[in-house]
């Protein structure tokens, strides 16, 4: 059995819990923000991680035989180049929001918002 | 040799992550992430993505960094630490981690060409990108014109999303703002006392936009795209908005005209498509721009559609950055 070559995915699974519980337990929502941004890459590398073939290259023709004879899985790549700029954007969004609800309540964390709501 | 490298950064990146979300102070969190997502762009090289470590390095270490900062100076930058430990959250991610963790022992490994994924449609599209459009670049193809539909989504939810930020800042508090955004903006004036750093800086402006011009155009035949080319060519608005204050990037750079040019930009995409019906053909079949020499209408279709996708993507983010960088604070 060949574990090493299930670092990537464990890696990621790491990634994946780190920013799950950052959204789960953190008070604080720009900490939130990155945690789901940090999750949002770990979905990034385990698509990157299945398109990894052994002695390929990027899928790039070159005209070269040699090169050109194996090729990394192009359709994950074209998935996660899309998903990581429309990820900034909902990133942004989400700042935005953020600034308006300190503007509001003068805070950002959820514990004192709760507290303000429940006392309104 | 090379899974030395991708076991090294990936050790580096799952640091990273946990000195991202450990440090109490959100501008450090905001610099680490920056450092997260450039580690995180070597590794996508490692593994063959060049096109996503493109993006993930203008995108994440460049453009994300800025944000957060933006925003971080309109709210606070400490985070209140709380006492109480969080054992159900701690619980319930241990317990999903250790089910997720078995799971992957029936993983195919990573780089085994037996793969599922290696056997699918991944095949046809190595082998028929030649024969039908002929470039280079098969993630460029697969974007542009396999795939067109995904991506015209991808871009109208980026358009969708810029509206939705100058929206929500749109409106004002019913109190006073203890700075309005312009003084802001002159009061610190960039980094005006930074010589060194503004000189440089200034340097960089014309080569990033130039690199930007370059993986545009040249995407077709080596790593890049619109996605990526439009993150470049807000990163370098965005560091003449930090060298120079945010107020000199928005009068340059109106936003008025930003969001008519990100509109623009969908619509020459969109515009494509429905030639294409006018044609004859299906909606983005770019085989109709052409008809005598249907690589040839290939070629100018995603030269266009990849064209529209920078336009948004580049209108989008400096909207964004200006809507934030300009924000008064109350």
């Amino acid at each position: 059995m060949n574990l090493l070559g299930l670092y990537n995915y464990w890696v990621y699974l790491f990634l994946l819990l780190v920013g799950m519980y950052t959204v789960f337990a953190k008070n604080n929502y720009v900490k939130r923000l990155i945690g789901l941004s940090i999750f949002q890459s770990a979905v990034f590398l385990l698509f990157i991680s299945m398109d990894k073939v052994a002695g390929g290259t990027g899928p790039i023709f070159t005209g070269n035989p040699v090169t050109d004879a194996v090729f990394a899985n192009p359709l994950p790549q074209v998935l996660i180049l899309t998903a990581i700029v429309v990820g900034i954007a909902g990133t942004a969004l989400g700042l935005a929001i953020t600034v308006r609800i300190r503007e509001e309540y003068g805070s950002i964390e959820e514990s004192d918002i709760r507290k303000m709501d429940d006392q309104s | 040799m090379i899974t030395v490298f991708d076991y090294f950064t990936l050790t580096m990146v799952a640091i990273v992550a946990v000195a991202t979300i450990t440090s109490s102070n959100l501008f450090v969190a905001s610099m680490w992430s920056g450092i997260y997502s450039l580690l995180m762009a070597c590794n996508f090289f490692i593994l063959d993505a060049a096109d996503v470590a493109l993006t993930e390095a203008a995108v994440g270490a460049g453009v994300s960094t800025v944000l957060y900062m933006g925003a971080l100076s309109l709210t606070d930058d400490k985070e209140q630490v709380s006492r109480g430990r969080k054992i159900l959250p701690l619980l319930a991610v241990v317990a999903l981690g250790l089910i997720l963790m078995i799971v992957t022992i029936e993983h195919p490994r990573v780089g085994d060409i037996n793969a599922p994924i290696h056997q699918h449609v991944a095949p046809w599209y190595i082998e028929k990108t030649p024969e039908y459009i002929n470039i280079p670049n098969l993630v460029t193809a697969i974007l542009a014109s396999f795939r067109g539909f995904d991506t015209m989504g991808e871009v109208l939810v980026i358009f969708t999303a810029g509206i939705g930020v100058i929206s929500v800042l749109s409106f004002k508090p019913k109190r006073a703002a203890s700075v309005s955004g312009s003084e802001l903006g002159k009061q610190i004036r960039g980094l005006h006392h930074h010589a060194v750093l503004r000189v440089v800086g200034k340097l960089l402006i014309p080569i990033i936009l130039l690199f930007g011009l370059l993986v545009q155009f040249h995407g077709k035949y080596s790593p890049g795209g619109g996605f990526s080319a439009g993150a470049l060519f807000a990163a370098a608005i965005m560091l003449y908005g930090i060298l120079e204050g945010a107020d000199r990037s928005a009068h340059a750079m109106p936003q008025a005209v930003m969001l008519k040019l990100a509109a623009l930009g969908c619509t020459i995409y969109t515009g494509v498509g429905f030639v294409c019906m006018l044609l004859g053909h299906h909606f983005l079949d770019y085989n109709a721009l052409w008809p005598s020499n249907p690589k040839l209408g290939q070629y100018y279709g995603i030269l266009m559609v990849e064209f529209g996708v920078g336009l948004t993507v580049t209108a989008v983010l400096i909207m964004i950055f200006n809507a934030i960088a300009n924000r008064a604070t109350y």
